[in-house]
């Protein structure tokens, strides 16, 4: 092996398994199940995890002719997407039908997490955007999983059209990009930016890369789509989709925002607060209606785009760190709360509306105090992962000089509280005497879905109680990001 | 010694949790949930007992203190440790913790695992709040003490109107959680420019006056509001009938008062003086005028709760009355007519349960002459209502004196009158419920119940004789709450000094806020 392609092992590893898996799925006989091929992907994943692990101890490099670069940053956010991957992975394994357990939905999972890490550690924009597709593309095709339904397919469609509508414009804001500084490497862009004499072309290649960014993290005025497509997905695709893809084009934002165009700095920062006031709002006071529980976490996850958002206020180094932080606390309760709401609402999403959650602390005590631990953090009480993921991200936009936005987070989340508090309430009142959800069995959870859930719930609760190596990993990520920076741009 | 005094509060903070890992884990039977929670709360009692024994008032500053970083950066300590305020706020919930148990022996029926764990989670969020010394680790008690509540409100409500309790719940939420984001906001704001969480450090910097001039008005103004929803003050008091009509008793008793009026002394007056001063006109205002509209209120309800709502409403206004006269006195009488407060309202909550239980029904209407029934219930019913009307030599009235003493000679006697009409308004609400539930013909539903259960029973009595021999010697002998209590409260009540003692770590970390 050459040392490029160590550079890239963890995407070798996962693209190994997602070959393995297909292959697999080729040569099982047809009426056997295909679970083992859930645990082979699992496997896959959790070696990827090792490896990204192990490449903390390579020096910061670029590989492949300056398109790839590992660093602690890429480490960070490889090791995010790959537990989210493998939590949405155990969880399908226990909650998808037996008639559903089809290599190609591994696969797709596999492929997708491969495109997504590529895109933390990419440095390329052409790379950036072949990473992008390949986590796309497997994104949209799990979106339409549920054939069957009405609502499996109009998601997967509006998805795609949407999709692919905004990376043309990523691609198109890349193609400008090239066209005003000569390259599409990111360091380069930014040690070239000074030079550039045509500065509306700059401009309107920024903004369009930022229009097809924004889309992907579904932040308003680009996050139209979020609600019919959560609802759409099946939720254990959900579960993965609302996070790692997320947490990959953050790191993308960051990347193209600090990495890029540090010179636009003065431009781009009160731009995202205003995005980020506008998601926080939007999605919050949209939530507060919606009486289906995924579309009401869709709006929540539009809200905490913005609070994320909101950490960009902060001062460099300490923004990074504050919005790398809040990715992974983010990612960990919400992959968690859609974990409780596939495991208890089922892949045939038996019970879709908040009422239908009543008395549900009678019924499942675990999973019951699970769903109200994971709104708990989400709502942002201190000791969950959710209030250190808010407090660094409004403390940075503090010491960033923006109070204002700080403000309207925190009354943001008190709103947030509302909607949170409906479902939760619903989950802890005692259930109707003739309710149709008493009669309903039990639920039966899965040793593979415990595990997704137990790890989602301890991610969470640590990431709350002594949040220090978490923190300092994202320090360190956000640090050994700034060093590639030219010092001429700083 | 040394070292049980430094690790007592921990300790103190620890037992109610374990024991609610405990209820947790083990298997959900009622008479093992309660027996636990019991056990650990009484261990629990115990260890506050440790801190007024070793206290020793004469020392300025905390005491039994404990300081641990936490996080590095942010700066957040594990910083805890008590002075002559808190002490008895805490020994004082150390104490509810047994009765609140007790007095949910018989009512939690079901999911009595559920209820008891969140019942000592709920303990340990409301020590800390009284313990917390840095800002950060305060706000997460003070967070955490939310939620338990909420929860425990919406399963356990009484449901006295459809989903009455899970409405009551969202309530004293929101009512709660969004006047928290301001003072987030504030206590972030804070740290941005000092560098520090800890209460002792920012109060140097706050009063060296290094801060910038204008923020501190509204950062003072975020604080004030988050802790005057929770005392409540008058026009912030929306949650509390509902929340007193709906709450099991364990947890009405310990849900108004307390929490928000320490918080309103020590970080509110403590930080911010100055602009504490500039509210005071207000506030006196507010609580005189709260003190007669609650009284008025009362008057007039028809629901026992509601009556008792109104009816604390009006005695907390008593404390912040206090507060904000600026009187070592004032203060005292608000310190200790809090106390009072918890052990009153502790007993009227016990006794109004006990009658909730027994009729199922909260309407006054509906009862009369229960006293020939219930000797023993109208017996201490009408010590605890005396108590609450301030009768001499029951610890209602030394409260109430201190403040309206202190009141009528520094601040204005205008308010003063209004308040001491708000006294006698107090003797008339609560008398007339003594008349018309225990005294005048028997009620329908009284003759309908013969037998002799009706009186309280002896795990009953078990709760309320303590609580009435409290009221008792605290009314004879307050000093021995007051000398430590004012060994708390001095440094309030001196107008703040121009230049204050600690300036070699405030200026040190001002400087460490410059660098970040």
């Amino acid at each position: 092996m050459t040392p490029d392609l160590l550079r890239i092992l963890p995407e070798v590893v996962l693209t190994i398994t997602g070959v393995l898996v297909m292959l697999l799925d080729a040569f099982l006989p047809a009426p056997s199940s295909r679970r083992p091929l859930g645990w082979v992907a699992s496997f896959g994943v959790m070696t990827a995890i090792w490896t990204s692990l192990w490449q903390l101890s390579l020096p910061t490099e670029t590989a492949f002719y300056n398109t790839v670069q590992t660093d602690a940053f890429s480490v960070f956010f490889h090791v995010l997407i790959c537990g989210v991957v493998l939590v949405a992975l155990l969880l399908s394994l226990d909650t998808l039908p037996a008639t559903q357990h089809h290599g190609e939905y591994f696969a797709l999972i596999v492929f997708g997490a491969v495109g997504m890490c590529l895109l933390t550690s990419a440095v390329e924009l052409l790379v950036v955007f072949i990473a992008l597709e390949i986590s796309s593309i497997s994104t949209y095709i799990l979106a339409g999983f549920r054939k069957h339904t009405g609502t499996g397919p109009e998601a997967a469609i509006k998805y795609f059209l949407l999709g692919s509508f905004a990376t043309g414009f990523l691609l198109y804001g890349i193609a400008l990009t090239f066209g005003a500084t000569g390259t599409t490497q990111i360091n380069e862009i930014a040690a070239l930016l000074p030079l550039v004499q045509s500065h509306s072309l700059v401009l309107i290649a920024f903004v369009l890369m930022m229009v097809g960014i924004l889309f992907k993290v579904s932040a308003a005025p680009f996050h139209v789509w979020t609600p019919d497509v959560y609802q759409g997905a099946p939720s254990p695709v959900v579960a993965l989709m609302s996070t790692a893809p997320k947490a990959a084009a953050f790191a993308l934002l960051i990347r193209v925002l600090y990495g890029a165009f540090p010179l636009l700095k003065p431009m781009w920062l009160p731009l995202l607060w205003g995005v980020a006031a506008l998601s926080m709002t939007v999605g919050n006071l949209a939530a507060l209606r919606q009486e289906n529980v995924k579309r009401m976490l869709a709006y929540s996850s539009i809200a905490h785009a913005g609070y994320l958002l909101a950490a960009f206020a902060g001062l460099g180094v300490t923004g990074i760190a504050a919005a790398s932080f809040y990715t992974a606390a983010y990612a960990a309760m919400n992959v968690g709360i859609f974990a409780v709401v596939t495991v208890v609402s089922g892949y045939d999403e038996k019970l879709p509306l908040i009422s239908d959650f009543r008395g549900l602390i009678y019924r499942a005590p675990v999973l019951g105090g699970l769903l109200l631990f994971f709104l708990i953090s989400l709502i942002g009480i201190p000791f969950t992962g959710g209030f250190f993921a808010k407090f660094y991200a409004f403390s940075t936009a503090m010491q960033g000089g923006a109070s204002w936005l700080a403000l309207i987070g925190l009354l943001n989340s008190g709103v947030a509280a509302a909607y949170y508090l409906k479902l939760a309430l619903s989950v802890a009142q005692a259930p109707a005497a003739n309710a149709p959800s008493v009669a309903a069995p039990k639920v039966a959870v899965g040793a593979a879905a415990g595990a997704a859930l137990a790890f989602a719930a301890l991610t969470t609760l640590i990431l709350g109680i002594a949040p220090g190596r978490v923190l300092n990993a994202a320090q360190a990520a956000a640090s050994a990001f700034s060093d590639s920076q030219p010092p001429a741009i700083r | 010694m040394e070292f049980t005094n430094s690790i007592i509060l921990t300790q103190i903070l620890v037992t109610p949790l374990v024991g609610a890992l405990l209820v947790a884990l083990l298997p959900d039977r009622r008479s093992l949930s309660r027996g636990i929670a019991l056990t650990f709360s009484l261990l629990t009692f115990f260890f506050t007992l440790h801190l007024p024994v070793h206290f020793n008032p004469t020392l300025p500053g905390f005491q039994f203190e404990q300081d641990i970083p936490w996080l590095v950066s942010p700066a957040i300590q594990y910083h805890v440790g008590v002075d002559g305020l808190s002490l008895w706020l805490v020994v004082l919930t150390g104490l509810l913790a047994p009765i609140g148990v007790l007095a949910s022996w018989r009512t939690i029926q079901t999911r009595s695992k559920v209820f008891y764990s969140l019942f000592l989670v709920q303990q340990t969020a409301m020590l800390g709040v009284f313990v917390s010394l840095d800002l950060m680790l305060y706000y997460g008690f003070w967070e955490l003490s939310l939620v338990p509540m909420a929860i425990l409100i919406a399963m356990y409500g009484r449901n006295i109107t459809e989903n009455g309790g899970p409405r009551a719940a969202l309530r004293f939420f929101l009512y709660t959680f969004i006047p928290s984001a301001p003072l987030l906001v504030a206590i972030l704001w804070l740290y941005a420019k000092t560098g520090s969480f800890s209460f002792t450090t920012l109060q140097g910097v706050v009063a060296s006056g290094t801060l910038p001039a204008g923020p501190p008005c509204w950062v003072a103004l975020a604080f004030l509001l988050a802790f005057a929803v929770k005392v409540p003050i008058l026009g912030l008091h929306g949650w509390l009938p509902d929340t007193f009509s709906e709450a099991p008793v364990a947890m009405a008793m310990v849900v108004a008062g307390k929490l928000g009026l320490y918080s309103l002394i020590r970080f509110h007056v403590g930080l911010f003086p100055t602009q504490a001063r500039q509210a005071a006109p207000w506030l006196i205002a507010l609580a005189a005028i709260g003190i007669l509209y609650g009284a008025l209120l009362a008057l007039v309800q028809k629901d026992f709760w509601k009556l008792l709502a109104y009816g604390t409403l009006s005695s907390l206004s008593f404390c912040t009355l206090g507060i904000y006269g600026f009187t070592l006195a004032g203060l005292d009488g608000s310190v200790y007519q809090t106390l009072n407060e918890g052990i009153i309202g502790a007993a009227l909550f016990v006794l109004l349960g006990v009658l909730y239980d027994r009729f199922g029904t909260s309407q006054i209407s509906t009862f009369g002459g229960l006293a020939q029934r219930t000797p023993s219930l109208a017996a201490l019913f009408v010590i605890a209502s005396l108590a609450m009307i301030g009768l001499p030599m029951l610890n209602g009235f030394i409260g109430e004196f201190l403040v309206l003493s202190s009141t009528f000679s520094a601040v204005t006697w205008g308010w003063a009158a209004a308040a001491t009409i708000g006294v006698v308004l107090s003797a008339a609400y609560m008398l007339t419920l003594v008349q018309r539930i225990f005294y005048g013909p028997p009620s329908g539903q009284v003759t309908a119940n013969p037998g002799p259960a009706l009186d309280l029973n002896m795990r009953e009595k078990l709760i309320l004789y303590p609580l009435a021999t409290l009221m008792l010697i605290m009314g004879i002998f307050p000093n021995l709450w007051l000398s430590g209590i004012q060994s708390g409260v001095r440094s309030v009540a001196n107008p703040p000094a121009p230049v204050v003692m600690k300036q070699a770590p405030a200026s040190q970390s001002l400087q460490a806020g410059g660098r970040q």
